[in-house]
């Protein structure tokens, strides 16, 4: 499952050093991470908060950076009633320091040298560690050609627009179909509603040039996407799943 | 925090295992003791959160591992299973 040999995990302290807003209810934190030993594009780390009582909360987040130095990016949307993305969104600052734990995941990872065709596909914020893929393929001398498709509820949902539209519009860049679920604007270039077998059958490769599949967002959308696939023709082992939701071990 | 019913995949739980393993066994191969299934942690299905994790064979949903996770003691559970195979890095 992996050609490398986990490393020990411990945590470790990171230092916010920049925060973006991506939309109204998700934003990025930039952490610089001592002593970081890199990553590979589809892996997780773990955030533990600790309040002033003791009590301890700890979440899983995707990595959405490449990897860089000792610089990791996490994308963090706001779940309702939740205990910890409040906290991440609204109250941390820049040079605010985090326990983090990581990287983890020796199985939802895209290694660059593999030649086969990428199909990327995010429901939702689960484009985090797609985002991670599609940077490391960037910086990657020789990528497979690769194609995201990417769901979301209305058009002020989508994360990393602008470096995606960048993206893709670049020499050898990914192919990207936008989908909306809960809105039609009047102007408008993607897809529209949930994707579907059709869909994927359009927008994926066909089955014969051995494609490679990473399917990231909440559960059912993971699991009917996975199940079309498969009834596409892709074979089981090339679709990598990762499920979140708002509860879990992630969230 | 409400939407309990669905499973998220055994990678989310490498870290918390990883208060026993010293690393990350999400990649570590468990073959299932209902069907013969044979697969990374990270491909079975995860409930439960913190400090109790159930993980099933996704196939037949034989539970393969339970981890109770008190702090000062962590219970591993492996009577689903009929092998678990960890990859250990070398010095």
């Amino acid at each position: 499952m992996t050609s490398a040999a986990p490393l020990p995990l411990r945590w470790r302290t990171a230092t916010v050093i920049a925060r973006r807003p991506e939309t109204s209810q998700v934003a990025t934190l930039v952490l610089d991470v001592p002593g970081w030993p890199g990553h590979r594009a589809g892996q997780h780390v773990d955030l533990r908060l600790t309040a002033a009582d003791g009590y301890q909360a700890q979440r899983s987040y995707s990595i959405a950076s490449a990897n860089d130095g000792t610089a990791v990016a996490i994308t963090v949307e706001r779940v309702a009633d939740g205990e910890v993305s409040p906290f991440l969104l609204d109250e941390v600052r820049i040079s605010d320091d985090l326990e983090l734990r990581g990287p983890i995941g020796a199985y939802f990872v895209w290694n660059p040298e593999a030649g086969n065709p990428l199909l990327l596909i995010a429901g939702g914020s689960g484009v985090a560690p797609l985002m991670s893929i599609l940077r490391a393929r960037a910086q990657a001398p020789d990528p497979p050609a690769a194609r995201l498709l990417y769901s979301s509820r209305d058009e002020a949902s989508i994360i990393y627009r602008d470096e995606l539209d960048r993206m893709a519009t670049a020499t050898g860049g990914p192919g990207i179909l936008y989908t909306l679920t809960r809105e039609r604007p009047t102007v408008w270039s993607g897809a529209l509603g949930r994707i579907d077998r059709a869909m994927l059958e359009r927008v994926g490769f066909p089955p014969t040039d051995e494609p490679l599949a990473f399917v990231c967002g909440p559960t059912p959308f993971v699991e009917q996407v996975a199940a079309d696939l498969v009834a596409l023709g892709y074979p089981g082992e090339r679709i990598r799943t990762e499920r979140f939701g708002p509860t879990g071990a992630v969230g | 925090m409400t939407d309990e019913v669905h499973p998220l995949d055994g990678n989310a739980a490498a870290g918390p295992l990883s208060r026993l393993f010293t690393s990350d066994v999400s990649g570590a191969v468990v073959v299932c003791g209902g069907c013969g299934r044979e697969g990374a942690i990270a491909t079975l299905a995860l409930y439960g959160r913190d400090t109790g994790l159930v993980l099933r064979c996704p196939t037949c949903g034989t539970v393969n591992l339970r981890v109770l996770d008190t702090g000062p003691t962590i219970h591993l559970d492996l009577r689903g299973s009929v092998r678990m195979s960890v990859r250990l890095a070398l010095d």
